[in-house]
């Protein structure tokens, strides 16, 4: 009984266990290769066209309208209190804090997360992975080095786009469909929203960035039996790297509030 | 050049490699023959360290490739080339680029030497004129040569060819054979063969070996395989299945 529990349980655990060492293993081997090797500046620059360019028309529409909902939920509720002009703080903190990154590197984790692993999965099983490694050109350092930097530098852009166009869009609801004074608005929304709170939600996309990259790349490089082995790779690399946000999300939230505490202080 | 000794391998359960000694000499095209799913192309991979092998050693000009990391490694796959066989060409590159891909990875940038060394590996193959091609829209046998082109434009002493006449039509197939035969001439390459075509075999081989049951069950030249009064080699190379063979000795 006691050995069948074991053998129940451990199986999958030492699967995670093992899943994870790999993961952690992509990514010293991908950072060994950024500080040590000459990077592919045409690959890395098509990655940023990619990653970063061609998610905007995603993260903006994701941006206006969780800008617009927020600040209009937030009014319904802060109304019956009297601080209607108190949304512009509310909306600019929560998307500058958690809205904008979450929502960014999940659109992300969805377009580009599996864009990856689908493209490095194709090239395993179709040998061009090997052909690569036979033409004495590592992996990582074509692959996935490129990738990595290109998210790196995308991602805070692209999350700080997507509070810049929620914040217009709760500011647009507000005024002219809440009849929200603009003036108060925009004053309480300078004052409570700080400089830290800029700093947290970047970073949190910088972390992001690196975690769907990380997760994607392994996806596809490890897949195997054919197009059923690369839907499969792409699946689990999208729900995978979804997860992976939303549970560091609020590990980091939980670190950052040490370093940045939240509130007017 | 290339010496194996007592390479094992195991895939799972299944024991694919159970203690391969072979030895090439340079200059030399050899033949590796079997049934299919023996092991030829998982031997073939293990020449160039795309796997690893559970036991044994592999010795390319002088040194054991065998616990050598991939970084490492990359010194001796510039040394020796590759044929996959499905061409294994990047999809998201022109013939041209797939062709040059190897210089420019070797810090080539001048267009017009990549050009001029691209027109030479496309005239070797008889396939002027298709650099703009996209992998997608070439045949199998075309795929193989631009393969071939980009696996040789380096001049590897050793390429490795695996199953360079499968799924092609026996016209494209002699053409391959004696590309295989040319480039040997021409370059002075040491060329490895994994086939199950015997025609292709005969046709390129200084010398063939016989993979059976993850061991080699015959090594010499194709004169002395065809004189060989060995059962099994006689039905691998007659085609017989064991029942065929059966019902001819019972009749």
């Amino acid at each position: 009984m006691t050995v069948r529990f074991f053998n129940v349980l451990g199986a999958p655990l030492l699967a995670f266990f093992q899943y994870l060492g790999e993961v952690v293993l992509l990514a010293a081997d991908t950072f060994r290769s950024i500080f040590t090797h000459k990077l592919r500046w045409k690959l890395f620059l098509n990655q940023i066209v990619e990653i970063g360019l061609l998610s905007q028309l995603v993260v903006v529409i994701t941006g206006a309208f969780t800008g617009a909902v927020f600040s209009a939920q937030t009014f319904f509720q802060f109304n019956k209190l009297g601080m209607g002009s108190a949304v512009g703080a509310v909306v600019s903190v929560a998307l500058c804090r958690e809205l904008a990154p979450v929502l960014t590197a999940l659109m992300v984790a969805g377009r580009v997360g599996a864009a990856m692993s689908a493209e490095i999965g194709t090239m395993k099983v179709t040998e061009q992975i090997d052909a690569l490694r036979a033409l004495a050109v590592y992996p990582v350092d074509y692959l996935v080095v490129p990738r990595t930097l290109a998210m790196m530098v995308s991602m805070p852009l692209l999350v700080a786009e997507c509070i810049a166009v929620g914040i217009a869009a709760g500011y647009l609801v507000a005024i002219f469909m809440l009849d929200i004074n603009g003036t108060y608005y925009m004053a309480n929304m300078v004052r409570w929203t700080r400089n830290r709170d800029i700093i947290m939600g970047l970073s949190k996309a910088f972390c992001f960035g690196i975690l769907i990259v990380f997760i994607s790349c392994h996806k596809g490089l490890t897949a195997h039996e054919g197009a059923v082995g690369v839907g499969r790779a792409t699946t689990e690399a999208v729900v995978n790297a979804s997860l992976a946000v939303l549970i560091c999300n609020f590990f980091l939230t939980m670190l950052f509030n040490i370093i940045y505490p939240a509130g007017y202080q | 050049m290339i010496a194996v000794r007592a390479l094992a391998k195991k895939i799972g359960e299944q024991e694919i490699l159970r203690g391969v000694d072979l030895e090439v000499r340079t200059g030399e095209t050899l033949a590796i023959i079997g049934r299919s799913g023996g092991g030829k192309s998982v031997l073939l991979k293990h020449l160039v360290g795309l796997m690893e092998p559970d036991a044994g050693e592999i010795w390319i000009e002088g040194q054991n490739i065998i616990g050598l990391n991939e970084r490492q490694l990359g010194t001796i796959r510039k040394k020796v080339g590759i044929l996959f066989q499905g061409g294994a060409l990047f999809d998201s590159m022109t013939v041209e680029e797939n062709i040059a891909f190897p210089l420019r990875e070797a810090g080539e940038r001048d267009p017009n030497v990549l050009r001029a060394k691209v027109n030479e590996m496309l005239d070797v193959m008889e396939m002027e004129g298709e650099q703009a091609k996209m992998p997608v829209s070439l045949s199998g046998g075309m795929k193989k040569r631009v393969g071939l082109a980009r696996s040789i434009i380096r001049r590897p002493s050793c390429v490795l060819y695996d199953e360079p006449t499968s799924g092609l039509d026996p016209v494209v197939a002699d053409s391959i054979n004696r590309l295989i035969r040319r480039l040997q001439q021409r370059f002075g390459i040491t060329s490895i063969v994994v086939t199950h075509d015997m025609k292709s075999a005969f046709d390129v081989a200084d010398r063939i070996a016989y993979l059976h049951e993850g061991r080699i069950y015959f090594h010499g030249t194709s004169v002395e395989l065809q004189q060989s009064s060995d059962p099994l080699i006689q039905d691998f190379l007659l085609g017989r299945s064991d029942g065929q063979r059966g019902h001819r000795v019972e009749s």
